[in-house]
């Protein structure tokens, strides 16, 4: 198995309390809860904490890109990317990924893939997404639009990083009269891409299409889901008539790891919940708005209100997660170095999964436990997985 | 209840849903986002003196929902082929509400040769620099509620409506056509404002007092932009007119076109 090393970059010095007076930590969360100088001081630790993966022996690091939020402050991943491609020598660089609909112009994405593929000499992962549903919000981009604009700009993209240039494209959303990428990409004919989901239908048809065979990883998603999900792509690949390799199955999931069970839960609970319960807060209304999703997964939410009477998931309504009850699910794995591997690898049977990617910091987690965290993780839980 | 008449007539390739009642001029009325749910008090007072047609939308309700359209103007040039097909020969007295105010303002523009009058209620369509408009896509069922209905029962009434699985079904479409429509530019078109001088046909702007989607100053501004109209603010009223104050609505559209005839 490969494992990668990833953050979400979240804004850890934000003060929780006062931010429960606003209905979310993405979009509305007033951007005077930053502190330039807390901020810059972010930036500094979680490229060095990102930058250690390679003497520790992972196969790779990635970011990821969300905008106007406290829950990651990498709007711009290809910039964190870029610091760490100075950094490092060996190791992959995933991009995981860049939201294609939000932008107006898709080969810029494709162009600065590209550069960083030329820069880092063959090294980087590119991910395609659509962006969350708050960022529809952010962006002012027509969510109606997302799919279509993430398909056609994945078309021009791919053939931008295939097709000899100058070309002309002649798009519903792109409309260009020359196309002609300097630099070339670097891998051939193009970087890996990568779809991260949480996992719908329609994403695991088109990234198992024998003309992609995209790898897809699940995100944020409790174990019966990920196996649920992952299943569905492999079967997918058998009902086009492959079977899929292993490196086309990933998952990503928080992991906290100490010498006992109670010492990682006590060391991992606040930060585990506050990314769940404080910084990942979004109403329905801002993840899902009208044509991001399908019609049906909206009624499911119009007819979910209607069951339990409520109008809304505004503050004060939702319950939180407590790290038990996510333990349980399987969403986050925290306790000794061998009953997370247990987990691991038990995941690993049922879907032959060959990409783990770890969330060594997540939430709150300071430098100094995240540091011990992808330390022993690295030394007693990776080399089992990577030997695999 | 008097005899309304439920039928589907096909434009352009569209099958569309058709709600026709009442007695006098023809009336077109152009629903908003929610689209229209059933005949209600509204029309029942409307359909006493006028001959009302009330379409869904392409999107919306039980119409077809054609890929083509893709933007307000191509539902307006819709609507022109719409009136070519169907306008009796004298024209069709047009209301719209919300962001069929906005569409009837879009057609009024392309061409009015079927327009004999213009009722902009609650009206979408136009931006009020520096007044921002409540961003209904990001409130909730309550906030919603509080932003568009005035009155404390009937916000109450629209909170405890459990919709039936059919219902469901066209509040999630009206929801999805809603956004391709006025999702970005956010439930205006920055093109119209240039060209309303186009609007010559007798126009009225009727606005509720406490409207928290598109505040009054919305109203002053579309009434100042068609020099000529008539504006009527209805008080102890939101968003919606035509719900919260049926009769004294139905009146104001009585009383405008009965002017327009004399």
């Amino acid at each position: 198995m490969k494992i990668l090393n990833f953050t979400l970059m979240p804004y850890r010095p934000m003060d929780i309390a006062a931010s429960k007076q606003h209905r979310s930590a993405w979009v509305v969360l007033p951007n005077t809860f930053y502190d330039p100088e807390l901020g810059a001081h972010e930036y500094e630790s979680y490229i060095d904490l990102l930058a250690e993966s390679e003497t520790l022996g992972f196969d790779g690091v990635c970011v990821n890109e969300h905008h106007q939020t406290a829950y990651g402050l990498m709007p711009a991943p290809n910039l964190i990317a870029s610091a760490l491609i100075q950094r490092t020598k060996r190791i992959r660089i995933a991009i995981l990924g860049r939201a294609l609909p939000l932008v107006g112009n898709p080969i810029h994405i494709a162009e600065e893939f590209a550069m960083l593929d030329n820069m880092s000499r063959g090294r980087i992962i590119a991910g395609f997404v659509r962006g969350i549903g708050a960022e529809y919000h952010s962006t002012a981009v027509n969510p109606f639009y997302s799919h279509e604009r993430f398909h056609e700009a994945h078309d021009l993209i791919v053939k931008a990083w295939t097709t000899p240039g100058p070309f002309p494209w002649e798009g519903e959303h792109y409309n260009l009269n020359y196309v002609n990428l300097w630099p070339r990409v670097y891998q051939q004919p193009h970087p890996p891409v990568w779809v991260p989901s949480q996992g719908s239908i329609e994403t695991i048809e088109w990234a198992a299409d024998p003309s992609r065979r995209y790898p897809f990883l699940v995100t944020f998603s409790a174990r019966e889901a990920v196996v649920r999900n992952l299943t569905a792509y492999r079967d997918q690949c058998r009902q086009f008539g492959y079977e899929a390799d292993p490196g086309q199955l990933g998952w990503a999931a928080p992991v906290y790891v100490a010498d006992t069970e109670e010492k990682a839960q006590n060391e991992a609970r606040v930060a585990i919940e506050a990314l769940f319960n404080d910084f990942l807060t979004l109403p329905p209304e801002m993840l899902l708005p009208p044509g991001y999703t399908s019609a049906q997964s909206l009624k499911k939410i119009i007819a979910t209100k209607k069951a339990i009477g409520r109008g809304g998931f505004g503050p004060g309504n939702a319950s939180r997660q407590t790290l038990e009850r996510l333990m349980e699910l399987g969403t986050v794995l925290v306790g000794t170095p061998k009953t997370v591997l247990a987990q691991i690898e038990k995941v690993r049977e049922q879907t032959q999964l060959g990409n783990f990617v770890a969330m060594l910091q997540f939430g709150t987690l300071n430098n100094e436990l995240t540091r011990r965290n992808q330390a022993m993780f690295a030394s007693e839980v990776m080399p089992h997985l990577q030997a695999l | 209840m008097m005899n309304v008449e439920n039928r589907f007539c096909q434009v352009s390739g569209v099958k569309v849903h058709l709600r026709q009642g009442g007695q006098g001029r023809p009336l077109l009325f152009l629903h908003g986002a929610g689209g229209v749910m059933g005949w209600s008090p509204f029309f029942e007072h409307l359909a006493k003196g006028a001959q009302v047609w009330a379409p869904d939308h392409p999107g919306f309700g039980r119409s077809d929902d054609p890929g083509w359209i893709k933007h307000m103007p191509d539902l307006a040039m819709f609507y022109l082929d719409f009136l070519d097909q169907l306008a009796p020969e004298h024209g069709v007295d047009v209301v719209g509400h919300s962001i069929g105010g906005w569409l009837a303002a879009e057609i009024a523009v392309r061409n009015s040769r079927h327009v004999r009058s213009l009722t902009l209620m609650s009206s979408a369509g136009l931006r009020v620099p520096g007044t921002p408009m409540g961003d209904i896509f990001i409130w909730n069922d309550e906030e919603t509620a509080r932003h568009l209905v005035f009155d404390p029962a009937m916000r109450a009434a629209r909170l405890a409506a459990q919709p039936s699985d059919e219902e469901a079904d066209v509040l999630v479409r009206n929801k999805f056509s809603f956004a391709k429509l006025a999702w970005h530019p956010r439930l205006f078109n920055p093109d119209l404002q240039k060209w309303l001088h186009r609007i010559q046909m007798p126009t009225q702007v009727i606005w509720g007092d406490h409207d928290g989607l598109f505040p009054l100053a919305y109203a002053h501004h579309w009434h100042q932009q068609l020099p000529g109209s008539s504006l009527n603010i209805v008080p102890d009223c939101g968003h919606s007119p035509i719900n919260e104050k049926p009769a004294e609505t139905a009146a104001l559209i009585h009383a405008f076109i009965a002017r327009d005839a004399a």
